[in-house]
Formats: C-alpha cells, sequence, structure tokens
C-alpha cells in the first residue's frame, strides 16, 4: 500500500465527492466550484505534510473544510451589532414576563420523535429555512451543528464572544423552529 | 409576582437555557430554572424535544447532501486537472 499522494488522479477520483461536500454546506454552486479547485491546489503546495496516516480523501476533505469555514466567516462578518440581527425573543414572547405568545406557541407536529428524514417533505421544509437564516445565525448553526465544531472555535473564527454565542444559537433555533411550523402543514 | 412564579412564566429564558444545555452544562442556577419551568411547561417540553428534533435532522440533512453524488462538468474537471498538471510540472 502506497502512502504517497497522486495529483494526476485527484479529480477524477475525488472532484465530485468534494463539489458534493461543498454544496451540501454552501448551497451554492459557484462557490462550491471554486472552492474544490482551490482545495487541489492548496493540497498541491502541502504536498508534503500528507503523512498517508488518513486517506487521500480524508485529507483533501479536511482542507476543503477549513476553507468552508473561511466562506462560513466571510459571509458573516461586518458589524457585530447589525451582525447579530432581529430580536425574535421580542417578536414571540410577551414583554413583560417572557411567556409565549399564543400565536407563537410550538404547536405539536406529530413528527418530534421520528426521523425527520424520512419525511422528504419535512427535509425539504428544513433546507428552506435553514436557508432563510441571516448569514451570521446560519454560519454558528451550521458550524455548531453540522461541522460539530467547539463553541470556543468557532467564537474565534467569527469573532463573537462566548454570550452573544449563545444569544445566536437561541434566536437561530427560535426562528427555525417557528419557520418549520409555519410551513409544515 | 413572586421568584417561582416569575420562573414559570419565562419561556423565554427557558428556551435560552434548553439551547445552552444542548451543547454546554448550566449553572447550578439555570439548572434549577429550567427544572422548575420544565416541570410546570408543558410547551417548553414540546419545544425542547422539537429542538432535538431539528438538530439531528440538520446533521443527518448534513451527512445526506454530502453523500449525494453531485456531480461537476467534466469540461471543467479536465481544466482543473490541467491546473494540477501545470503546477506540477512548473
Amino acid at each position: 500500500m502506497t502512502a504517497l499522494p497522486e495529483p494526476k488522479q485527484w479529480v477524477e477520483k475525488y472532484a465530485d465527492y468534494l463539489y458534493s461536500y461543498a454544496l451540501a454546506r454552501l448551497d451554492n454552486e459557484e462557490t462550491a466550484r471554486d472552492l474544490v479547485q482551490e482545495t487541489f491546489l492548496a493540497a498541491l503546495e502541502k504536498l508534503g505534510q500528507f503523512k498517508g496516516e488518513s486517506s487521500e480523501r480524508t485529507w483533501l476533505t479536511a482542507i476543503l473544510k477549513y476553507k468552508v469555514i473561511d466562506v462560513y466567516r466571510k459571509r458573516s462578518s461586518g458589524l457585530q451589532s447589525e451582525r447579530i440581527g432581529h430580536e425574535p425573543e421580542i417578536e414571540f414572547f410577551e414583554p413583560e414576563n417572557g411567556h409565549w405568545k399564543d400565536a407563537y406557541a410550538p404547536r405539536a407536529l406529530g413528527v418530534e420523535d421520528t426521523d425527520l428524514l424520512a419525511h422528504k417533505e419535512l427535509a425539504a421544509i428544513l433546507r428552506m429555512c435553514l436557508q432563510k437564516l441571516p448569514a451570521l445565525w446560519h454560519s454558528v448553526f451550521s458550524m455548531k451543528h453540522m461541522e460539530e465544531m467547539e463553541t470556543d472555535a468557532i467564537c474565534k473564527e467569527i469573532k463573537v464572544t462566548p454570550s452573544n454565542f449563545w444569544v445566536i444559537i437561541h434566536r437561530a433555533k427560535l426562528n427555525l423552529r417557528a419557520c418549520i411550523q409555519k410551513a409544515w402543514k | 409576582m413572586g421568584v417561582i412564579k416569575k420562573i414559570q412564566y419565562n419561556c423565554r429564558h427557558a428556551t435560552y437555557l434548553i439551547e445552552k444545555r444542548q451543547h454546554t452544562s448550566l449553572t447550578i442556577k439555570e439548572r434549577v430554572h429550567l427544572v422548575i419551568h420544565l416541570a410546570g411547561c408543558s410547551v417548553c417540553r414540546l419545544f425542547q424535544r422539537q429542538s432535538r428534533m431539528i438538530n439531528r435532522a440538520a446533521r443527518e440533512l448534513f451527512r445526506e447532501a454530502t453523500g449525494q453524488g453531485h456531480v461537476l462538468d467534466e469540461d471543467l474537471k479536465r481544466e482543473m486537472q490541467q491546473r494540477i498538471n501545470e503546477r506540477l510540472s512548473g
């Protein structure tokens, strides 16, 4: 078994996989294509660092993952106050005591304990609702839940304090859940 | 309004704690707050179930989408490989 990388076969072997990986995370074909190309070129620069401990695909994916996170970071940059965004807490809860407003209180969807993705419809709704999230929330949510990154690392990447991080996580979930409930008839 | 009543009413804070708890440990005060609240609030208990369901689903959505096998245009692939070859020989 050879541990040497073989760049001449990269595109044929891995381009489609890497493209699917990027597309799943960024929902933008052009950005995904660019990242695949950049990944190959960045990998060429680091050929000497490939130790053969992981497979070539895992190694390339790790490089791509870093680039995806970079896109999340860029998308969510800007003024802190603007970035944290509107306050669904004000919309969803009574201002004086924090109680759910009737119109926004969670209702049972009937699928709470099932495999959501077994419902094709619900998977489509989730995708749609994720795309509607403001950029910063989307970045934070994706890094936390999908890339399964540590909180500290996310805070560092996108330059938010831990307390703002929890505010963002809370707001993103309130919005996402409300969006799903609204779309799920 | 007494302290307990305030906690029982405050779904805004309870949902915040529900989110936070899924990623880190809460302080003792926060834990007490959440236990008291959830004991009396079926709506927030439902929120908690839905929140977990969404997290699970989002993770799976990603995994599924990654393996979905999108295919890049052949011309583009040739271009990519060419660029790699140029660097290799250059």
